[in-house]
């Protein structure tokens, strides 16, 4: 934003010195508690122990918490797990979404509105927690990770930002496909895709982190230990104190101490990949955000 | 944030009006005609909305019943209101509504302004790469998912962890802060504010933003300092977004966070911590009173409902500003 610098006060300027300042604090509290957890798993778990209030760098330095992590065998297949439920997922969701989005930005449809009408409706109102997991008894999808898949395919928040974006694509593409004879899956996937790529992107990303982060229908309708995805693992390491042997061969001194390296560096293990793409992906996100506050 | 694209949806593509002389019957024939083939792109979609959205609404029918698993949907027992008395007599009644309109209030009151202020911050900021740098870092606990955040918190609030570290530097007590009921709300609502404050603050940029440069030159001109341009040109630019947020929220008060909380409490902070939601979840998923926690579930959702249709209303009254 550019403000023509006419003459600046003494009060202006330390106003903005002030600014500055909480602006550099408040990003230090935001990074700082997973800096600690950073330095926390690599630092040699005694160590840790011992010390006490913040710290800047490793206590020591020991990857033993690490290779005490990769030892696990459900953290590995709880990655494979929530892969799994990506790739279908994200599979499923999309089509849906684009299929529901095309018909919704189509005009001259007599039905649209009060389609639409249906659809919305659900976003303020559910059936609730129970009914949908009775519903997805009654469906089968407990015990399966297709009732982590199946039961979310379409986020309505998703479908709507989609829609408005397919809505500002100029009619007269579509029409003239039509007339050349193209169906309507040909449109969509030849006409009106190819042109929003960068919303479809925004939309990936949505249900990928929505996917990736979800836990609790997983440790509602799952049975199998097996079949956890990594959130489910993840918690019942960092919150149930099941370490699930990864704490063996350690004398009963030492349990505590290495439990707490072991449970910073799961939290590496599981937001690391995370945190090295946000930031090359954040403006994907921020534009689906703008999507849906600017056109409204 | 996306809702506001609902109000669009329904008003960018106008229908055209019917031709005045042909009936219903026609129309209906001539649409499914051209259409029939985008109707049949778009059955799955309906599916899925009938199967796993009404469905479950339908299914919601069990809180007037003494469901039985055993003998189904058809077969239990209708019992009317009877749940709903029962939870409305229960010990637990009062202490979860207050529980969830205080948590709910706390939010409104600190967590949901702190965006908007960081918002106006960033966007007094000249410096492009302080900006983009604040920007980046303050949104990475978005990204962090919840099940980390709340270990995070756990292992930050036990009695030998940092936090209480900090405590005993400024001559404090160790204690196992999250065992303790009357914190319990402040963790949750400052781990919140952590959570959302940067990933918030992008919808109050965007709407900044897009307030006119002239208006703030016509500002200055008149004389205005920076005060009075907050107060007379920003706010009044990105009020109307504002009002739509605490709309989003109010539709949020009674469906707020089940699975933070059942994440972070434990029988030692029921107290203050157990909402309508997270006993839901345990009277329901846990001890499997399913017609008792579906009316609990269902008298949260109507009332969450209610709530949101009167601010709606009100806010289209006082500031021409509402979700559809």
């Amino acid at each position: 934003m550019k403000r023509s610098k006419i003459s600046i006060s003494p009060a202006q300027r330390a106003g903005t010195i002030i600014n500055y300042f909480v602006l550099t604090l408040l990003a230090i509290l935001c990074l700082y508690p997973v800096w600690y957890v950073a330095v926390a798993s690599f630092s040699d778990s005694n160590l840790l122990m011992q010390h006490n209030g913040l710290m800047l760098f490793p206590k020591g330095f020991s990857l033993s918490a690490y290779e005490r992590v990769f030892s696990n065998p459900m953290i590995l297949r709880g990655y494979g797990n929530t892969l799994f439920v990506l790739f279908f997922g994200l599979a499923l969701s999309m089509l849906l979404t684009c299929l529901g989005a095309y018909f919704l930005s189509r005009k001259n449809v007599m039905f649209r509105k009060p389609i639409m009408i249906l659809i919305v409706i659900t976003m303020f109102f559910q059936g609730g927690m129970i009914p949908t997991y009775l519903n997805m008894r009654d469906f089968h999808l407990t015990g399966t990770l297709w009732g982590l898949i199946i039961p979310f395919a379409i986020n309505t928040q998703n479908l709507i930002i989609m829609t408005t974006s397919f809505s500002s694509i100029p009619d007269s593409l579509v029409e003239a496909a039509r007339i050349d004879g193209a169906g309507h899956f040909t449109v969509l996937f030849r006409v009106v895709l190819p042109l929003s790529k960068a919303i479809l992107a925004v939309i990936v990303l949505y249900y990928g982190v929505q996917i990736w982060n979800s836990w609790f229908w997983a440790s509602a309708i799952l049975r199998e230990r097996e079949m956890y995805p990594l959130q489910v693992v993840l918690r019942e390491i960092l919150l149930q104190n099941s370490l699930g042997g990864m704490s063996t061969g350690v004398g009963v001194s030492d349990t505590e101490s290495v439990a707490m390296s072991i449970k910073y560096a799961t939290i590496m293990v599981a937001t690391v990949p995370i945190l090295c793409v946000y930031p090359f992906l954040q403006k994907y996100f921020a534009k689906g955000v703008m999507v849906g506050a600017v056109k409204g | 944030m996306p809702n506001r694209v609902v109000s669009s949806a329904f008003s960018s593509v106008k229908k055209p009006s019917p031709e005045a002389h042909s009936s219903f019957q026609k129309r209906l024939v001539k649409d499914w005609r051209m259409n029939k083939s985008l109707y049949l792109l778009v059955l799955p979609v309906i599916i899925y909305y009938i199967l796993f959205c009404y469905k479950p609404m339908y299914g919601a029918l069990i809180a007037f019943q003494d469901y039985a698993p055993a003998l189904g949907f058809a077969r239990s027992e209708w019992v009317g209101f009877d749940q709903f008395i029962r939870f409305f007599n229960s010990v637990n009644f009062f202490r979860l509504i207050r529980n969830t309109l205080l948590l709910s209030l706390y939010l409104l009151l600190f967590s949901f302004p702190a965006p908007i202020i960081l918002a106006l911050m960033i966007n007094e900021v000249s410096n492009r790469k302080f900006k983009k740098a604040v920007q980046t870092i303050t949104y990475l606990p978005h990204f962090i998912s919840m099940v980390v955040v709340c270990g995070m918190i756990t292992d930050f609030c036990i009695s030998t962890g940092l936090i209480n570290d900090i405590i005993v530097f400024f001559g404090g007590e160790r204690s196992a802060l999250l065992q303790r009921p009357e914190l319990y709300r402040t963790i949750y609502v400052v781990s919140e504010i952590w959570q959302q404050i940067g990933w918030g603050s992008i919808i109050y940029l965007s709407a900044l933003s897009g307030i006119d440069e002239q208006l703030y030159e016509a500002a200055k001109i008149d004389g205005a300092g920076k005060w009075r341009q907050l107060w007379n040109v920003t706010l009044p630019g990105i009020s109307s977004t504002i009002v739509i947020m605490f709309l989003l929220n109010i539709g949020n008060i009674m469906a707020l966070g089940y699975e933070k909380t059942i994440l972070l409490y434990n029988p030692a902070t029921y107290e203050t911590a157990d909402i309508v939601s997270s006993y839901v979840y345990r009277s329901g998923l846990l001890e499997q009173n399913w017609s008792y926690s579906t009316a609990i579930g269902l008298f949260n959702s109507v009332i969450n409902l209610i709530l949101l249709l009167t601010a709606n209303k009100l806010s289209r009254k006082l500031t021409d500003t509402s979700l559809w």
